[in-house]
C-alpha cells in the first residue's frame, strides 16, 4: 500500500512541471496517510519554498543542505523544476561540492527551462578558459549535458576548442561532446566530422576510446576516416580503458569486413573470387598466379587479430565478448577455437552474463560443434539455474550432441526430465526429440525412452512427450506402427488431453498401418465422447472421418454416431466441424463436388515439422550485439558487410609514422604531473622543437640513431598540427558572423548575452591562439615518448644550461643564456618540388643554441617527398664557400611517398649573412640549395640586468654605436609591446628596464660572441629612438635597417 | 549508450532514477514489472526485454534490480558488466549493497552516478578514482563533516584518471607496508546419487589487500604455474610477461582487489572433499517420506572441513518436516522455494553428523517425481585444492621491506549432489 501511494505521487510528479499539481497532490488522501517515512515529501510545496530560501540565504552550509535535499528530490523521480531559478544562481560558487549538486541539477533540468539555463552559460564559458585542465573539462561536460538548443553555436565552439586543447582528458571530454551535440542537432553533422577527423588522430590512449564511441554514434559509414588511424587503434588497444575497448573492437570488426578478403579457406566461392583479384590485378602481381596462392592474409588484418588476443583475459566480459565475436567475424577458421576457453570462462561470472554468453554459445555452437564439444560438461545443468539459463544449456548441449556422446547427454537428460521445473522437463522432451532426428542411431532409444514418458504423472511431461512423439513418428512414420500400437494401449491411462488429441491424431493419420487398432480406438472414444475435452473431440471427429474414408465398412455407424454427438455438442466449434465433415465425407446429391476430394483433403500428406534450434539463423546478426540477443534489428544496428571479393587499396592505411610507439608504463606516470601544470608554463615554452633538437641531436652523437628520428618524427607532427590550428582559427573567424546570424531571429532579452559570450568567444580565440598552437606543439611531443621523462620546461633550461657549460666563453660579466624570446614560425623555401623532383624542403630557424658547435646556428629542415616511390639516402653533399662549417644531419635512409621528415642541422654562418650554399643529394639526384640568414637570426638572446647593460653600452660607443630616429606604425605604439616587433626581427633576449618608455634588448652573436645591445626609446607621439651598441658595425647597421623596417610597418 | 538507470526492489518501487540523456519517464518500467510479475522466481526475468521504444536491460543482485534503459544497439555484456559495476561500487563504498543503504546515502550514490558515466559512456569505473573524487562515508569522517561542515567530496581535483595507471592513486603513505594474497579456490562439482562425480572443476582466484607507500612495482610467481589452464587478469597486470616468464608482474591498486581469476587444468581429477550419503524418499501411498543424510570426509589432504551447510531443496508439495540433527542445527524455510538449511560446522571424522527424520506432504498431493537435490557449502583453511603454491613476491621500485602473506582456502562453489 505504502509503496503503491508513492508510486502514483511519483508519476504525477514526473508529468506536471506547475506546482498546482504538486498542490492537488497534497489533498489527496493517500499522500496524506503516507507514513512518516514520506512525511517529508507529502508536503512537498511547503518544503520548496523552504528550500528556496535555504539556497538563497547567505550560509554555504545551508546552501549546500539545501542542494543534497534538492538532489535527493531529483533521485527519487520528485519535480524540483520550480527551484530552477534559486539554484542556478549558485552555479558560480567557490564550493566544489555545491557546485557538483548544482551541475547535477542544471543537467537534469536545462531542457525544461530552457531560458533561465542560459543564465549559468557564462560561467562555463569562463570555465572553458580555466588553466586547470578538470574544470574546462567538468565545463564542457556540463555545457555539453544542457540539452538547449539555442546554444549550439556555442557548443560547437567550445568543442573545437577543446579538441585541440594540450590535455588529453579534456579532448576526451570533447569526444563525449560531439555525441551530446549530434543527438541535440544533426545539422550540424559536418562540422563535427571535422573534429572526429581531427580527434581520431589523437595518439592518447584516453580518448581513443571515446572518438571512436563518436564516430559510431554520428558518421559510422566514413570509414575512410579510420584508415589511416587503423594500425594506431591495433597498437593503442591494449593500453585503451576497457570501456573504449569494447567500442573500438567492434568498429574494427565491422571496418576489417569491409578491408580484407575472407581468410575462411572452406568457402569454395572465395577461391574463384581471389582468382579473379589476380586477373585484375596490375603486373606485378602476375608472378603470383602461376603459384596460384590461395589466401595471404593481409599483415593488418593479422595485426589486429594479434593485438586482441591478450584481451580475452580481461576481467571485463564485455571486452571479452568482444574479442570472441572479432575471432568469430574475422579469424581463419583454425582460429576461432582459442576464444573458446575464454568463453566458457564467462559461465562462471554473473547470471546475467551467463545469459548473455550462452546465447552467442548457442549461436556458435550451431555452426561449430567442435569448439564447444571439449567443453560439454560446463553446460551441464544445475537445479539452482534460472530457467532461461537452463533452457540455453539445454539447447548447446542439443547442439553438442554428436554420435560419440549422445549417450552420455542423453543420460543427463533423464536427470532433468525428473526436473521438479516442469517447463524445463519439457523443454528437456523437445531437445531429446531434436537429438533423435539428428542423431539417426539413437532414434529408437529416444523413442523408447519418450514413451515410457508417456506414463508419467505430470501432464506436462506427458503432453510434451506425446507430442514429440508425434513429430518423429512424422518423420519416419513407416518403421513405427508398433510404437502406435503402443501408444493405443496407452491411450486409457493418459488423461493428458493435449496428449490424447495427439493420440488420436496419429491414429487417424496413419490409420492404414494400424487397421485392427484404429476402430477400436474410435469405438472407445464413441463411448468416452461426451465426458472428453474439446480438443479430444475435435481430433476424434477427424479421426472418425478418416477413418470412414478408409475403412468405412467397420466405422460407418461408429461415425454417424460421433457426428451426431458431435452435432449438438455445446463447442460451437465441435459442431461446426462435424456439420462440415458430415458434408464432405457423406456422399449426397448436394454436394457431391466435394465429397469426390475428401480423401485428398484429409488424408493429404502433411509435411513433417522441422525440429531445429531457434539459434539456427542468430548468426545473421554480428555476435554479442543486442540485436543478436532480441533476435530483432535494434536501432542503430549496424549491419556487417560481407568478405569484399577483392580487398580494397591496402596502402590507404599507411602512415607516415611507420612504427607507433607504445609507452612504456613507469615512464607514464611522470607525463601527469606535467599535465597537472597549468598553461603558464607553455607560454615560456616557445620553440620546443628546436631544443629537441639540440638533445636528440646529442644523443645520436652519443650513437643513438633511432631516438633521433623518432625525434624528428615528432617534430615534423608538431608542425603540421600547429598549422592545421592557424587553418582552423581562419575557418573560425569566418564563421563567426554565421553563428550571430543564427542567434538573430529568436532574439530576445537574453540576446545580449549571447552575443557578448560569442564576441568573448572570438576575441579569446584571437589572444589565445598563439599559446594554442604552442600547447599543441607540447602536447604531441610529450605524447612522442622521447621525451617522457622529462616536462617541458625542463627540457628548455637543460639545453640552456648544457649550453652554457659548453660555451669556452670567459667574460668579464655573467653573459646568462635565454631561451629565445619568441619563434617565428616563418618558414622559407629550401628546395621546391618542382625543381627538386618531387622532393620538396623547407627551412626555419628555431632560435635554439646550437648543440653541435656553439658557433653554429641551428635550422630545421622539413623535406616532404610528394612523388609517388620512396626517396633513398637523403644527405648533404658539396658545400660552398669551402670553409663554411656545416653539421649535417644523418642521412635518411627512406622517405616514403607522402611522407615528410624533419631534421636539424647546424651552419656557422660566420657572422656574415652570406648564404650557406650546399648540395641536397638524394640516391639519384642532387640539388644546390642556399640558405640565407637574416641578420637577426645569426644571434642568440642573453640576460643582463639594466646594470650590467648600461656598462657593456658604456664600452661601445661612437664607432660601435648606430642609431635612427623612426616614425611608428600607430598600433606599435599603443596596443603591443615593442617587444614583439623587436622580437620577430631579432633573436634578442628582454633586459628589464627601469624605464616605462625605453626598452632594451641584448643578444651575442652565434660565432663570435660579440654583444649586440638594441635599445629602443620612444618619444613623443609616434616617433622612437633605435639605438644598438656592437663592436661589430657591419652587422649593426644591417640590424638596425631592418628593426627600421619592422617598427615602422604598418 | 545508457540512457537511464533505475534501482527497484523486489516488491516493485522504484526508488531511485539516474538519467544521463534526455529523461525517460519511469512508466517505462512498467514493461519490466510485467515480466517480473510473469516471472516465479526475480531471478527469472530475462535479462534483456525489447519494448516498442527502448530495450531494458536489467540485472538482480543482492535483492535489487538495475534496470538499464537503453535506445540503440550496445553490446548488452557492455550494460551489463557495467550495472554490476554499479552495485560493486555501492558495496564498496557502503559496506553491502541494500535498498536502505542506497536510500540512506541518496544523494552519494547520485553523485558517484554521474560521475561514472557522461552521456551514457563509462568515465570513471575504477574504484580508486571514485573515492579520489567522492569520499567513502566513514564514522570518524561523518562526525567531522557535522561539526566542521566540510565534505566529502574531494576538494583536490583528481589525478588518478588522467594517468595511465588508473587504477593507482599518487601519493599514498603507510606507516605498515604490507602486501597479503588470498588464493580462494572453489570446488564446482556436480555428484549423482551414488556419488560419482559427473562433472568437477576448480575455479580459483587471487584476491590482495595491498597497502604499500608509493609506487611499488610488484612480481608474484607461482611453484607450478602450469596448474593455470585459463587465466584472466586485473588490468594492472603485465600480459606480455605472463605470456613468455610465467610470472604476475604488475604496480598493484591501493587497498583490496582481485588481481588474477584461473581455471585449473584437471578436469577429471579434482579432489571432492566431502562424501554424502543420502536416501530420501517418499512413500507410495501416504502422504509421507522419510529423509537421511550423512556427510562425511573424503580427500582432504589432512586438514580439517569447516562451515560444513547442507542446503536441501525439498518439493513445493512438502507441508512440514521433521528432522534431527546429530551436529549442529538445520533451519526450514517454507517460502516460495522449499529448503532446508542444515548448518553442520565443523566436520568431526569420527563422529559424522546425521541429519534424519521425516516429511509429510500436502494432503492429497501426488509423490513427488524427483527427489531434491543438496547443495554443499564447505571451507578449508590452508590448503588450495588444486595444490597451487605461491613462489615468492618481489618489490621493486621502492626502497622499504613490505611485510607480505599470502593465505590459501578452499571452498565448495557450486556443488551440487543429486538425489
Amino acid at each position: 500500500m505504502l509503496s503503491m501511494s508513492t508510486n502514483n505521487l511519483s508519476y504525477s510528479d514526473q508529468g506536471g512541471t506547475d506546482s498546482a499539481v504538486e498542490v492537488g497532490q497534497e489533498t489527496t488522501p493517500t499522500s496524506s496517510n503516507a507514513g512518516a517515512g514520506f512525511g517529508l515529501f507529502s508536503v512537498d510545496f511547503k518544503k520548496n519554498e523552504d528550500l528556496k530560501e535555504m539556497l538563497e540565504s547567505n550560509k554555504e552550509s545551508l546552501k549546500l543542505e539545501a542542494m543534497k535535499r534538492v538532489v535527493g528530490l531529483i533521485a527519487k523521480g520528485k519535480n524540483a523544476s520550480e527551484l530552477f531559478p534559486a539554484v542556478v544562481k549558485n552555479v558560480a560558487s567557490k564550493n566544489i561540492e555545491l557546485k557538483k549538486l548544482v551541475y547535477v541539477y542544471l543537467v537534469r533540468y536545462a531542457e525544461e527551462q530552457q531560458d533561465l539555463a542560459l543564465l549559468s552559460i557564462s560561467t562555463f564559458q569562463r570555465a572553458l578558459k580555466d588553466p586547470n585542465q578538470l574544470i574546462r573539462a567538468s565545463a564542457l561536460r556540463v555545457l555539453s549535458s544542457i540539452r538547449v538548443p539555442i546554444i549550439v553555436p556555442i557548443m560547437m565552439l567550445a568543442i573545437k576548442e577543446a579538441a585541440s586543447d594540450m590535455s588529453p582528458y579534456v579532448r576526451k571530454t570533447s569526444a563525449h561532446a560531439i555525441q551530446k551535440l549530434y543527438s541535440l542537432d544533426q545539422d550540424q553533422k559536418e562540422l563535427l566530422i571535422e573534429v572526429i577527423e581531427k580527434l581520431l588522430k589523437d595518439k592518447s590512449t584516453l580518448v581513443a576510446g571515446s572518438v571512436v564511441m563518436a564516430f559510431e554514434e554520428v558518421c559510422p559509414d566514413r570509414i575512410d576516416l579510420i584508415h589511416k588511424n587503423y594500425r594506431k587503434l591495433c597498437n593503442l588497444l591494449v593500453d585503451v580503458e576497457e570501456w573504449g575497448q569494447v567500442v573500438i573492437i567492434s568498429m574494427l570488426t565491422r571496418y576489417a569486413r569491409t578491408q580484407f578478403t575472407s581468410p575462411w579457406k572452406e568457402d569454395g566461392v572465395f577461391d574463384e573470387h581471389n582468382e579473379r583479384a589476380f586477373y585484375e590485378s596490375d603486373e606485378e602481381k602476375t608472378r603470383d598466379e602461376t603459384e596460384a596462392k590461395p589466401y595471404m592474409m593481409d599483415p593488418d588484418h593479422r595485426l589486429l587479430l594479434r593485438n586482441t588476443k591478450p584481451l580475452l583475459q580481461s576481467r571485463n566480459t564485455a571486452v571479452v565478448m568482444s574479442v570472441a565475436q572479432l575471432y568469430w567475424h574475422l579469424a581463419p577458421k583454425n582460429e576461432v577455437s582459442i576464444v573458446t576457453k575464454s568463453l566458457v570462462r564467462l559461465l562462471r561470472s554473473h547470471r546475467e552474463v551467463q545469459y548473455i554468453v550462452l546465447q552467442n554459445i548457442a549461436t556458435m555452437s550451431i555452426q561449430r560443434k567442435g569448439m564447444f564439444e571439449p567443453y560439454m560438461k560446463s553446460f551441464y545443468v544445475r537445479s539452482t539455474d534460472a530457467t532461461h539459463i537452463k533452457s540455453l544449456k539445454l539447447e548447446i548441449l542439443t547442439s553438442l550432441a554428436n554420435e560419440a556422446n549422445i549417450s552420455t547427454i542423453l543420460r543427463e537428460f533423464q536427470t532433468y526430465v525428473k526436473s521438479q521445473d516442469k517447463q524445463f522437463a519439457a523443454g528437456t522432451i523437445q531437445a531429446i526429440g531434436r537429438c533423435a532426428t539428428n542423431i539417426s542411431e539413437v532414434t529408437d532409444t529416444c523413442l523408447n525412452g519418450l514413451v515410457l514418458l508417456l506414463s508419467n504423472r505430470d501432464e506436462t511431461v506427458v503432453a510434451e512427450s506425446v507430442v514429440v512423439i508425434r513429430k518423429l513418428l512424422q518423420i519416419q512414420p513407416t518403421q513405427h506402427s508398433d510404437i502406435i500400437k503402443h501408444m493405443a494401449k496407452l491411450f486409457d491411462n493418459i488423461t493428458v488431453p493435449m496428449a490424447r488429441a495427439s493420440i488420436l491424431w496419429l491414429m487417424g493419420e496413419y490409420c492404414e498401418r494400424v487397421p485392427k487398432i484404429a476402430p477400436d480406438v474410435l469405438r472407445k472414444m464413441a463411448k468416452s465422447f461426451t465426458s472428453e475435452e474439446d480438443i479430444v473431440k475435435l481430433q476424434t471427429v477427424n479421426l472418425a472421418a478418416k477413418l470412414y474414408l478408409t475403412n468405412s465398412k467397420q466405422t460407418k455407424l461408429l461415425t454417424q454416431y460421433i457426428l451426431n454427438l458431435g452435432k449438438y455438442d455445446q463447442n460451437y466449434d465441435i459442431r461446426d466441424r462435424t456439420r462440415f465433415i458430415r458434408q464432405l465425407i457423406v456422399p449426397n446429391d448436394k454436394n457431391g463436388a466435394l465429397s469426390k476430394y475428401a480423401h485428398r483433403i484429409l488424408l493429404a500428406p502433411k509435411p513433417a515439422p522441422v525440429l531445429e534450434s531457434a539459434y539456427k539463423d542468430r548468426d545473421r546478426y554480428q555476435l554479442g550485439t543486442l540485436s543478436h540477443t532480441i533476435n530483432t534489428k535494434a536501432s542503430g544496428y549496424l549491419e556487417l558487410s560481407d568478405w569484399p571479393a577483392v580487398a580494397p587499396d591496402q596502402s590507404v592505411r599507411n602512415v607516415e609514422v611507420i612504427e607507433p610507439t607504445v609507452k612504456s608504463k613507469p615512464a607514464k606516470s611522470s607525463d601527469d604531473k606535467f599535465y597537472s601544470d597549468s598553461g603558464e608554463e607553455e607560454e615560456k615554452g616557445s620553440g620546443s622543437s628546436s631544443s629537441e633538437d639540440g638533445s636528440s641531436s646529442s644523443s645520436s652523437e652519443g650513437n643513438s640513431s633511432q631516438t633521433s628520428e623518432e625525434s624528428d618524427k615528432s617534430s615534423s607532427q608538431s608542425e603540421k598540427s600547429s598549422s592545421e590550428s592557424d587553418s582552423e582559427k581562419k575557418e573560425r573567424k569566418t564563421k563567426t558572423p554565421l553563428q550571430k546570424k543564427t542567434v538573430k531571429p529568436t532574439a530576445k532579452d537574453w540576446y545580449h548575452t549571447i552575443m557578448e559570450h560569442i564576441f568573448n568567444e572570438e576575441s579569446w580565440t584571437y589572444v589565445t591562439k598563439q599559446q594554442h598552437t604552442k600547447t599543441i606543439f607540447v602536447n604531441v611531443i610529450n605524447q612522442h615518448s622521447v621525451l617522457q621523462t622529462f616536462s617541458y620546461s625542463h627540457w628548455s633550461t637543460l639545453c640552456v644550461s648544457l649550453f652554457t657549460q659548453l660555451c669556452p666563453l670567459s667574460l668579464a660579466f655573467p653573459l646568462q643564456l635565454s631561451g629565445p624570446a619568441f619563434v617565428p614560425e616563418k618558414s622559407h623555401d629550401l628546395l621546391h618540388r618542382m625543381t627538386g623532383k618531387g622532393l620538396s624542403a623547407q627551412y626555419q630557424f628555431p632560435r635554439q643554441p646550437c648543440l653541435y658547435q656553439p658557433t653554429m646556428v641551428s635550422v630545421q629542415i622539413s623535406l616532404t617527398n610528394t612523388t609517388d616511390h620512396p626517396l633513398e639516402q637523403i644527405h648533404i653533399g658539396d658545400r660552398s664557400p669551402t670553409g663554411l662549417n656545416i653539421h649535417c644531419f644523418n642521412t635518411i635512409e627512406c622517405l616514403e611517398p607522402e611522407a615528410s621528415v624533419t631534421v636539424f642541422m647546424g651552419i656557422d654562418f660566420n657572422d656574415s649573412t652570406q648564404a650557406a650554399n650546399f648540395q641536397l643529394c638524394t640516391k639519384e639526384d642532387h640539388f644546390s640549395v642556399s640558405i640565407q640568414p637574416a641578420i637577426g637570426e645569426l644571434l642568440l638572446p642573453i640576460t643582463m640586468t639594466e646594470l650590467d647593460f648600461r656598462k657593456e653600452q658604456g664600452k661601445l660607443l661612437g664607432m660601435n654605436e648606430s642609431s635612427a630616429t623612426i616614425t611608428m606604425a600607430a598600433e606599435n605604439m599603443t596596443s603591443q609591446p615593442i617587444s614583439r616587433p623587436v622580437a620577430t626581427v631579432a633573436n634578442l633576449g628582454m633586459v628589464p628596464s627601469s624605464q616605462d618608455n625605453v626598452h632594451r634588448f641584448a643578444g651575442k652573436t652565434a660565432n663570435s660572441g660579440a654583444v649586440v645591445l638594441v635599445t629602443v626609446e620612444l618619444r613623443g607621439e609616434s616617433t622612437a629612438l633605435i639605438t644598438i651598441n656592437t663592436e661589430k658595425s657591419v652587422m649593426g647597421s644591417m640590424l638596425l635597417r631592418d628593426l627600421k623596417l619592422a617598427l615602422a610597418q604598418a | 549508450m545508457i540512457n537511464s538507470l533505475f534501482l527497484i526492489n523486489p516488491s516493485g518501487e522504484i526508488f531511485l532514477e539516474k538519467h544521463w540523456k534526455s529523461v525517460v519517464s519511469r512508466s517505462v518500467c512498467d514493461y519490466f514489472l510485467e515480466a517480473k510479475e510473469k516471472a516465479l522466481e526475480p531471478e527469472d526475468v530475462p535479462p534483456v526485454i525489447h519494448t516498442p521504444h527502448h530495450y531494458l536491460i536489467s540485472i538482480y543482485r543482492d535483492k535489487l534490480f538495475f534496470l538499464s534503459v537503453i535506445q540503440t544497439e550496445v553490446p548488452p555484456l557492455f550494460v551489463i558488466e557495467f550495472l554490476h559495476r554499479v552495485a560493486e561500487m555501492i558495496q564498496d563504498y557502503f559496506g553491502e549493497c541494500s535498498e536502505t543503504v542506497v536510500k540512506d546515502h541518496m544523494v552519494m550514490v547520485y553523485e558517484l552516478l554521474e560521475e561514472m558515466l557522461d552521456n551514457g559512456f563509462p568515465l570513471a569505473t575504477e574504484s580508486n578514482v571514485l573515492k579520489e573524487m567522492i569520499r567513502p562515508p566513514t564514522i570518524l569522517r561523518s562526525v567531522v563533516n557535522t561539526l566542521t561542515g566540510t565534505s566529502n567530496v574531494g576538494d583536490t581535483l583528481l589525478t588518478g584518471q588522467l594517468s595511465t595507471i588508473p587504477w593507482r592513486r599518487a601519493g599514498v603513505r603507510y606507516t605498515n607496508n604490507e602486501a597479503y594474497f588470498d588464493v580462494v579456490e572453489e570446488i564446482d562439482a556436480i555428484l549423482d546419487q551414488s556419488g560419482t562425480t559427473v562433472f568437477a572443476e576448480i575455479q580459483g582466484v587471487v584476491e590482495a589487500c595491498v597497502k604499500l607507500s608509493g609506487m611499488p612495482d610488484l612480481t608474484l610467481s607461482f611453484m607450478n604455474p602450469r596448474l593455470l589452464d585459463d587465466v584472466s587478469f586485473h588490468p594492472c597486470v603485465r600480459y606480455k610477461l605472463w605470456e613468455s616468464e610465467r610470472v604476475l608482474s604488475f604496480i598493484p591498486p591501493d587497498g583490496n582487489f582481485t588481481l588474477m581469476t584461473y581455471h585449473v587444468n584437471a578436469q577429471n581429477l579434482v579432489a571432492i572433499p566431502v562424501y554424502v550419503k543420502q536416501s530420501i524418499s517418499f512413500f507410495e501411498c501416504g502422504s509421507d517420506g522419510r529423509l537421511d543424510v550423512t556427510v562425511g570426509p573424503k580427500q582432504t589432504m589432512g586438514k580439517t572441513v569447516e562451515g560444513v551447510m547442507v542446503t536441501v531443496h525439498l518439493p513445493k508439495t512438502i507441508l512440514s518436516i521433521n528432522l534431527t540433527a546429530t551436529q549442529g542445527s538445520y533451519t526450514y524455510d517454507n517460502g516460495t522455494k522449499v529448503t532446508t538449511l542444515w548448518d553442520i560446522g565443523k566436520l568431526n571424522p569420527q563422529k559424522l553428523p546425521n541429519l534424519r527424520g521425516s516429511l509429510s506432504l500436502q494432503a492429497g498431493a501426488p509423490k513427488p517425481e524427483e527427489n531434491p537435490s543438496l547443495n554443499i557449502d564447505l571451507k578449508i583453511q590452508q590448503l588450495a585444492i588444486s595444490g597451487l603454491k605461491v613462489n615468492r613476491l618481489d618489490m621493486f621500485g621502492e626502497k622499504y621491506k613490505p611485510f607480505k602473506g599470502v593465505k590459501y582456502i578452499t571452498k565448495a562453489g557450486k556443488f551440487q549432489v543429486r538425489t
